[in-house]
């Protein structure tokens, strides 16, 4: 287990850089960790966020791409626009949760 | 007269009917079985069609001829389950009262599911083989293939049986050099994950093997679209593979019936008690097979252990004791590796495929995540195993529901926790 010192904390991450401590998560971190990835976060990037946390803390995990867009009501493409490459993987790192099973 | 109701007379529903009904009073319980199809076809032998190793004669047989004496069979497609209702609503109108019912009907492709895949280059350059159809399809294709680009792909996970692309590839570099085409064959392998196998015990020893098939391997690719102008496959982050035949594997969703009936998650699997196999939220509804969400490989030797649990729990449901059997996720898949040789892979819930013998430690006879020409008889033999034991209901003699750790070779660390306790 690595230690990380961003805005102004300290935080416990994983290999990958993933929070192993959820409730060491704040909007600051999320907004430096953001940064790191070369992200901006505007209100559509914070509405996917809620909703992974909202989700992750009812059913214990990440959710996939198919329960982004049918329950969260994301489109692939928006996910894509909003967080390149790799829209669960980056988003559920600024969100604070743990590496999805997902590959994108 | 009490009513079971089983929805799908696939390999799951199939196994549940001949079970219960050897052990459910006639006098007590009618059992009906519906599904809208009237031939029963062996899915893992559509692997094997397309090569001209099987024929239709050896995947399809009349789905009543597996179904026991006692057990009514309706052809018919399902519209809906009224769970408050407690019952069933057909797709011409009847309806059908229940009293206990298991949802047995399974995960289908679904090519519309990807933009363009449906298209142009349908059963023309784009092939699958996991229907009947499609298997048939691509068998003329092949017939017609001189040489190009031929690419194996996999759209989206969960699939049923997840290694069967994987054996197709293999078989196809196969198959290429009998036919002395394999030198003028690009083969391409595409995954939306990030390796070809994922499971890390089995990665370091399979390993190798597709670099030694000469097999090259596109990862992380997440399919937005087929361009069927261009003939080539585009991910998400605008990557192309372009192909002169395609062999997908198309989304697989659960049946629509349940997306209808509000029993769904957001890829049409029930959310199912991974222990007990009871539908989360519904006391009088089991689910088995493929059409269940538990954390497990979608395949035929899962619908069959869990059938085993899934017995002694609706018994004990139906006397109203508490359900005293759990299911492990125990899964045993042979792998197809080409050339007369297989692997046999056996792992559940709470420990990943690891080396080993199968099913008597030492003895074997089979090697577990080892390579051999008996692993490839193996799975051979399933078809017989499969029409003969496993749809009739019947234990197959040495392998059990629950996975044994016996003759398996277990680096530290690997089994987790609940296992243990
Ligand atoms: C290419 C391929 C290779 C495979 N290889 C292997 C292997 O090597 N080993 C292995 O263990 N497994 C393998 N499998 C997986 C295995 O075939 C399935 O996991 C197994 O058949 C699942 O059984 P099931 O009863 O859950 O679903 P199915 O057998 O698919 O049955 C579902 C049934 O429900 C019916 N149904 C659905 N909707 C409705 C409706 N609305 N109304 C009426 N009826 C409906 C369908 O007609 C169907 O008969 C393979 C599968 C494929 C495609």
């Amino acid at each position: 287990m690595a230690q990380k010192n961003i805005a102004g904390q300290t935080v416990e991450v994983d290999a990958e850089g993933y929070l192993t401590r959820p409730e060491q998560w704040s909007r600051a971190i999320a907004e430096a960790l953001a940064q790191e990835l070369g992200l901006q976060l505007t209100e559509a990037h914070w509405k996917v966020i809620e909703f992974l946390q909202r989700d992750y803390r009812e059913r214990g995990s990440v959710p996939g791409m198919r329960r982004l867009n049918k329950v969260g009501g994301f489109a692939t493409k928006d996910l894509y626009a909003l967080f390149p490459d790799g829209p669960i993987k980056k988003a559920a790192l600024v969100a604070g949760l743990p590496k999805p099973a997902s590959c994108v | 007269m009490k009513e079971l109701l089983i929805l799908g007379a696939g390999t799951a529903g199939t196994i549940m009917a001949n079970k219960l009904r050897r052990r459910l009073p006639a006098a007590d319980w009618r059992i009906r079985v519906v599904d809208e199809a009237a031939e029963h076809f062996y899915q893992p032998g559509f692997l094997f069609l397309p090569f001209g190793i099987y024929t239709a004669r050896d995947v399809v047989r009349p789905k009543r001829r597996f179904l026991p004496r006692g057990v009514e069979f309706l052809q018919a497609a399902v519209d809906r389950i009224e769970p408050d209702r407690r019952r069933v609503r057909l797709a011409d109108g009847p309806e059908l009262p229940y009293d206990l019912l298991v949802i047995a009907t399974g995960t289908r492709p679904v090519p519309e599911q990807v933009e363009g895949m449906a298209d142009g280059d349908w059963r023309r350059r784009v092939h699958e083989f996991y229907t009947f159809e499609g298997a048939q399809a691509l068998s003329a294709a092949l017939r017609d293939w001189r040489g190009g680009r031929l690419v194996v792909h996999v759209s989206e996970m969960p699939i049923k049986c997840p290694v069967a692309p994987l054996e197709f590839a293999f078989l196809a570099d196969w198959w290429l050099s009998e036919q002395g085409l394999r030198d003028k064959t690009e083969l391409v392998y595409v995954t939306p994950l990030s390796g070809a196998f994922t499971k890390p015990i089995a990665s370091q020893v399979l390993s190798g093997l597709i670099e030694r098939k000469r097999i090259h391997v596109v990862t992380d690719f997440a399919v937005a679209r087929v361009d069927n102008e261009r003939h080539a496959l585009v991910s998400w982050d605008e990557r192309d593979v372009p192909y002169d035949l395609l062999v997908t594997v198309p989304p697989n969703l659960g049946a629509d019936l349940i997306e209808r009936s509000g029993l769904g998650d957001e890829m049409n699997y029930v959310p199912t008690d991974r222990h007990t196999l009871r539908a989360r939220g519904h006391e009088n509804i089991f689910v088995i097979g493929d059409a269940t969400d538990v954390p497990t490989s979608k395949a035929g030797s899962v619908a069959h252990f869990e059938a085993e649990v899934l017995t002694e729990n609706v018994l004990a449901h139906v006397c109203g004791e508490p359900l005293p059997e759990r299911f492990d996720g125990h899964a045993n898949c042979f792998i197809e590796s080409g050339f007369g040789k297989g692997f046999l892979l056996d792992f559940n819930y709470d420990l990943e495929p690891v080396p080993g013998r199968f099913p008597f430690p030492r003895l074997g006879p089979l090697a577990l995540l080892g390579e051999s020409r008996l692993n490839h008889w193996g799975k051979l033999a399933f078809k017989w195993i499969y029409w003969q034991v496993l749809l009739r209901g019947w234990p197959i003699p040495f392998v059990e529901h629950r996975m044994s750790l016996a003759g398996k070779q277990i680096p530290a660390g690997a089994l987790k926790p609940e296992a243990v306790g």
